[in-house]
């Protein structure tokens, strides 16, 4: 198999009520990549999304995952999905370790029977994503966080190569935001490629590396520090998102220094001056603090 | 007269297994029906199956072919307006169904020559013959076997397509083998309940069941014993009021549901503060 990406080409998708939900959609995703699909509700996230597993079919230019169509790549079982936390029925009668199994559905004969391999795959799926003592759970007794894990080891235990992931963070405490930030990057290291949906701008620098910015097209991807711009998320979200700008506020420039920034459930995306991105902790990130450092000095 | 008196008779016996096949066939796939919220195309397919018996009864083919087909037929006509227009689903099937229903009342009192069709409506378990007998147990066997086989691709289906769609599975089939299983469960319970209380064997061994646990395993064993219970005590109970067996049988239904609902209640208030 050629090496993992995502090809993305001139793609355009209507829907048969004639809506356009995409026009003339283009950007290349390589392996071992956390990459952010930002955009409002209506932008096409979900069509991209629906796209790359086949569920609808562009009516004009190309997706080639891994070098396959993306028909191949649904019976090689490439693509994993981990739904958005609102489209699953929770009070399904089904327990953790049943969701689990469904991701070795696809690797079974058609009566569905696990093999000893089956379980010590989903065994350990639950493990890496720390439910094995949730596993007789039925899936509406867990917390928001736990519930997420579990599809996320459904999508690990699918062996999924390339994972989708809807607004994953809803609902999440900042704990469990972490840890499954933490699982994603190793899950990257691994060469698999992430894609993240979100409307979630603050936390994307959080943890994404690439970035897709789209309305109705994609209008910018790549790398994070170039795409991940005031002017191209204006050009994103128009005039949805919100802004506070410091330079204009009424806080008072007491010390030359003061910036205080309290938000609610969401993450706060912070440019600073010069509009480059502003990150949480500097753990990690020594060589930008130096060069700040050095642009400060001149 | 004796409680087991009812066991001495051969049509007794005959229709308390039958009752008993048809009773698990209903409650396995109505596990399905339940999950899948499909409640209402149940009503809808069986009310749909009316004329699609009455034609295969005037071109003289078996009577459950010409049900399955016109069970299909609302099913598909269901799907196909809602697809092509902006109507509701459910709106589509209230006007489908009662128009197919409507059509076959039309046929049925035209052609009455003989009182076999009544049969369908309100059932006749313990006057069925030979044919019917037959016919039923084969369209029953042949459900359950193929619920049996795919039981948990179409548990996946219904819990989440999107999922089931990504590991290769065609969902789109499964959509239409799970409406032609429902279209053969149908055909399997008509003579034992008829056509108009049928709804009530797919729906309540599933709720009944669904009320007492939350795995899906067990709902499938707890739904087949509540409604195998309910059919065989409807059916004994018929013996001794002299007829009704459909309405018996689904009247032990709901309330081995009543039952279940009491319980769950009790249970719920005992765990939470």
């Amino acid at each position: 198999m050629p090496s993992l990406s995502i090809d993305v080409a001139n793609v355009t998708v209507a829907y048969p009520n004639g809506h356009t939900a995409l026009r003339d959609a283009s950007f290349h995703l390589h392996q071992g990549v956390i990459a952010a699909l930002v955009g409002i509700n209506g932008s096409g996230k979900s069509t991209l999304f629906k796209s790359l597993m086949g569920f609808v079919k562009p009516v004009a230019g190309t997706i080639s995952i891994a070098g396959n169509t993306v028909e191949q790549a649904r019976k090689l079982k490439l693509v994993a999905y981990v739904p958005q936390s609102e489209e699953v029925d929770w009070t399904f009668p089904v327990s953790v370790w049943d969701v689990v199994m469904m991701g070795r559905y696809g690797h079974m004969n058609f009566l569905r029977i696990a093999s000893a391999e089956d379980k010590r795959i989903v065994n350990e799926s639950l493990a890496r994503v720390g439910m094995t003592d949730f596993r007789d759970r039925q899936i509406g007794e867990l917390s928001g966080g736990q519930k997420k894990r579990v599809f996320l080891a459904r999508a690990l235990a699918q062996n999924g190569q390339i994972i989708l992931l809807d607004e994953p963070f809803t609902g999440v405490d900042v704990t469990t935001e972490e840890a499954i930030i933490a699982l994603l990057r190793s899950l990257r290291d691994e060469g698999r490629i992430i894609l993240v949906s979100t409307h979630n701008l603050g936390s994307v620098p959080e943890f994404c590396d690439h970035v897709v910015l789209v309305n109705r097209t994609v209008l910018a991807a790549g790398p994070l520090e170039e795409v991940f711009t005031e002017d191209n998320l204006n050009r994103a979200f128009g005039g949805v998102l919100r802004q506070f700008h410091f330079e204009q506020s009424t806080i008072q420039d007491h010390d030359g220094k003061t910036v205080k920034l309290v938000t609610d459930d969401e993450r706060p995306l912070v440019f600073g001056k010069g509009g480059h991105l502003e990150y949480k902790d500097r753990q990690g990130r020594e060589d930008l603090v130096e060069k700040r450092q050095k642009e400060a000095g001149e | 007269m004796n409680w087991l008196d009812p066991l001495r008779y051969s049509f007794m016996t005959e229709a308390l297994m039958v009752s008993a096949l048809v009773g698990t066939v209903c409650a396995v796939f109505s596990c399905y029906l339940v999950l899948k919220g499909w409640s209402l195309m149940g009503d809808a397919i069986s009310h749909a199956v009316l004329p699609g018996v009455v034609v295969a009864y005037l071109v003289g083919i078996p009577l459950p072919v010409g049900a399955f087909a016109a069970g299909l037929l609302c099913a598909t006509a269901t799907g196909w307006i809602k697809a092509s227009t902006r109507i509701k689903e459910d709106t589509v099937m209230g006007i489908v169904f009662t128009g197919m229903f409507a059509f076959g009342l039309v046929l049925f009192t035209k052609v009455e020559t003989d009182a076999h069709l009544s049969h369908i409506l309100f059932g006749n378990i313990l006057g069925i013959e030979r044919d019917d007998l037959i016919q039923t147990v084969i369209a029953a066997v042949v459900t359950l076997g193929i619920v049996l086989a795919m039981r948990k691709d179409l548990m996946l289906f219904c819990f989440d397509t999107a999922h089931a769609r990504a590991i290769g599975l065609n969902t789109t089939m499964l959509h239409y083998v799970l409406l032609a299983l429902l279209s053969g469960t149908i055909v399997a319970s008509m003579q034992a309940v008829g056509i108009i209380l049928v709804v009530a064997m797919l729906v309540t061994p599933g709720c009944t069941a669904r009320l007492l646990t939350d795995r899906f395993d067990r709902m499938l064993i707890l739904a087949t014993a509540s409604s195998v219970i309910a059919s065989c005590l409807g059916v004994y109970v018929s013996f001794f009021v002299n007829g009704a067996t459909g309405a018996c049988i689904v009247l032990a239904q709901a309330l081995l549901f009543a039952a279940a609902f009491l319980w769950h209640q009790r249970r719920r208030s005992r765990f939470s503060v």
